[in-house]
């Protein structure tokens, strides 16, 4: 389950929460407002993304506030990673909360648009499939890897108010937040 | 072993004598903050989920802002929700319609130096301007915080920026980010800022909280201000209680190592304007060209407290607005309302064509009362300009201090407040 894959949709730098999930639709359902997602700078994207895809951006990937739905609605689309040269702390966090693996990797001149990229997040490794290029990538820090193992925080979180092991196929051990 | 102020404060919080940049540590939180947007509404059904109450309720504040006052059926039944939770989850402190989240928290004496806040809100950083370490958190992050009292992080590097010399008349903090966003860029992730120098020594608190709010503008983690006698002086006039010794304690000692200093010439610099659609667009307001505006919009949390109002009213007094410009005030709390109509500064600037609007986060975060049209441009107190935050994604905003909209306001297009500023001081 460590291993994605799918099409690169590449953008630039400075993709802030406003593009990602715009306040004027902040108040409608997540699927709803995940219709809204970047489209102020590419109206194809909600539409077209297909899941497994994963969104490829430049420095400053989820700039701006705090809204956790910039990181919903991208799950909410399908995609299945996240690759930005740079992210800001909080979407960085949101990411990761929701069980998105979040990657630094500068993608320019590596990854464009529509290539099939392949990520294994516990082997570190990132292959561009239509390329033919791949690359090692940074360890997440143990504490994010078990986090992302066991789907996000919220899962974490119930190992830890409810100890009885309920679903003990997936093996990780309750414990605290880090 | 010397340390930054972050530093010091984040090995308390972990219960270590000590941390290092890198270091992933679980710190203890001693206030979460939520608003209506960020909190019940996103905390509730996990928290239920869990089994879980807020660890400490007395450490918990709600602060309704986003969706005040209610403008249809949705926005109404998320207040709704948030008074509930308010009431049922027993939160101690629930601030309903009274202000911006980041203005209510030092308005009740709820910051003090040496803390860790946790806000579900980007610009929680504002709160560093008391010493604290106030950092940001997205919904689950909170939820958790709520649940457990504590999170994780990563020590921060910490940038020092000092700010040399004295500000010029009609030069203001505001301006001093806008210029830092520019140089220091937005992409300071996962960093703090301390700011020092004489010019921050010689601002009083509101003015302080403008630089650690627009941290967030420059991508930092969070942003600080070491504790002085202006700091303690405020706290207690406000119902908080501090010690003595917090200055001595909460500082960066002499020999701490930053991973940078950055040194802004405040004496240099003049007033500035960020063009759409970044608040790293910033240059001198006079290198705008003049660009016309529709709408001008004193209002958030970081530009809509008293001493916002009153450089506006600096700029207005005795004057009117350009015809086809509409000037929105929305104050930052209720206090600030009921403070600037018994000073006269409401009268000035309704007298000079204000319109003015319910205290909370309104058109900042294109929620509420004063959005745009595609094709508008609006000159804005705010702090971020991104596209589409304030309305329409065709919409342009630009961002400059109270005085600048201003003067803006009465001009019809982006102008430098100095020329009305003396005038007035001429005239006076
Ligand atoms: S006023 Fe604007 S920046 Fe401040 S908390 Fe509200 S939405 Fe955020």
């Amino acid at each position: 389950m460590s291993v994605r894959e799918g099409r690169a949709w590449v953008y630039g730098g400075g993709i802030d929460t406003d593009l990602l999930a715009p306040g004027y639709a902040m108040k409608k359902s997540p699927e709803e407002l995940a219709r809204h997602t970047l489209e102020a700078v590419d109206p194809d994207f909600a539409a077209q993304v297909r899941p497994g895809d994963m969104l490829v951006a430049g420095e400053d990937l989820g700039i701006g506030s705090s809204r956790e739905q910039a990181a919903i609605s991208l799950k909410t689309l399908g995609v299945s990673a996240v690759i930005a040269a740079s992210f800001a702390r909080i979407f960085y966090r949101n990411c990761m909360n929701i069980g998105l693996p979040a990657m630094r990797f500068d993608p320019a001149g590596r990854i464009k648009t529509g290539d099939r990229l392949r990520f294994d997040l516990a082997a570190g490794r990132l292959d561009n499939l239509t390329t033919g290029e791949g690359w090692t990538v940074a360890a997440l820090p143990p504490h994010l890897m078990a986090m992302i193992a066991e789907g996000g925080l919220m899962a974490s979180l119930a190992r830890r108010f409810n100890p009885e092991p309920q679903d003990a196929g997936h093996g990780a051990a309750p414990g605290s937040l880090t | 072993m010397a340390a930054t102020l972050v530093e010091k404060i984040l090995a308390r919080a972990a219960g270590r004598d000590a941390v290092s940049p890198g270091d992933i540590v679980t710190i203890g939180v001693d206030l979460a903050m939520a608003h209506d947007s960020s909190g019940p509404r996103r905390w509730q059904a996990r928290l239920e989920a869990l089994g879980a109450r807020l660890w400490d309720p007395d450490r918990v504040v709600i602060v309704s802002d986003h969706y005040v006052p209610a403008v249809d059926a949705e926005s109404a039944a998320i207040l709704k929700q948030t008074r509930a939770f308010a009431r049922d989850y027993g939160v101690k402190h629930f601030y309903d319609m009274k202000g911006i989240c980041h203005v209510i928290l030092p308005e009740n004496g709820h910051v003090i130096p040496g803390m860790v806040i946790a806000g579900g809100d980007s610009h929680t950083t504002n709160a560093g301007a008391f010493g604290a370490y106030a950092a940001g958190f997205g919904a689950t992050d909170m939820t958790a915080i709520a649940a457990t009292g504590e999170t994780w992080t990563t020590v921060p590097d910490t940038i020092r920026v000092e700010i040399t010399g004295t500000l010029s008349d009609g030069v203001t903090a505001k301006d001093v980010m806008l210029a830092l966003c520019r140089d220091l860029g937005m992409g300071n992730h996962f960093k703090a800022v301390e700011y020092d120098g004489e010019a921050v020594r010689a601002m009083d608190m509101e003015a302080r909280m403008v630089l650690a709010n627009m941290a967030a503008e420059l991508g930092a983690e969070t942003g600080l201000i070491a504790p002085d006698d202006v700091t303690l002086a405020h706290i207690r006039a406000h119902g908080g209680t501090v010690g003595d010794d917090a200055p001595d304690r909460w500082r960066s000692d002499g020999d701490a190592v930053f991973a940078r200093t950055f040194k802004l010439d405040g004496a240099a610099l003049a007033p500035q304007a960020a063009a759409p659609h970044s608040p790293a667009n910033s240059a001198d307001v006079g290198d705008h060209d003049g660009a016309r505006i529709d709408q001008a919009y004193i209002g958030a949390c970081v530009g809509a407290k008293l001493s916002d109002l009153r450089m506006a009213a600096a700029v207005l007094k005795g004057r009117k607005i350009a015809p086809g410009v509409r000037l929105l005030v929305a104050p930052a709390s209720a206090r600030v309302t009921a403070a600037a109509a018994k000073d006269g500064t409401l009268e000035t600037l309704i007298e000079a064509g204000a319109v003015m609007l319910p205290s909370g986060c309104g058109a900042c975060a294109g929620l509420g009362a004063g959005l745009l049209a595609a094709g508008e441009v609006c000159i804005s107190s705010t702090n971020r300009n991104f596209k589409g935050r304030m309305g329409h994604k065709d919409a342009s905003v630009y961002l400059g201090s109270p005085y600048t909209v201003a003067a803006s306001a009465i001009e019809g297009r982006v102008a430098d407040p100095r020329p009305f500023l003396t005038g007035r001081r001429a005239a006076a």
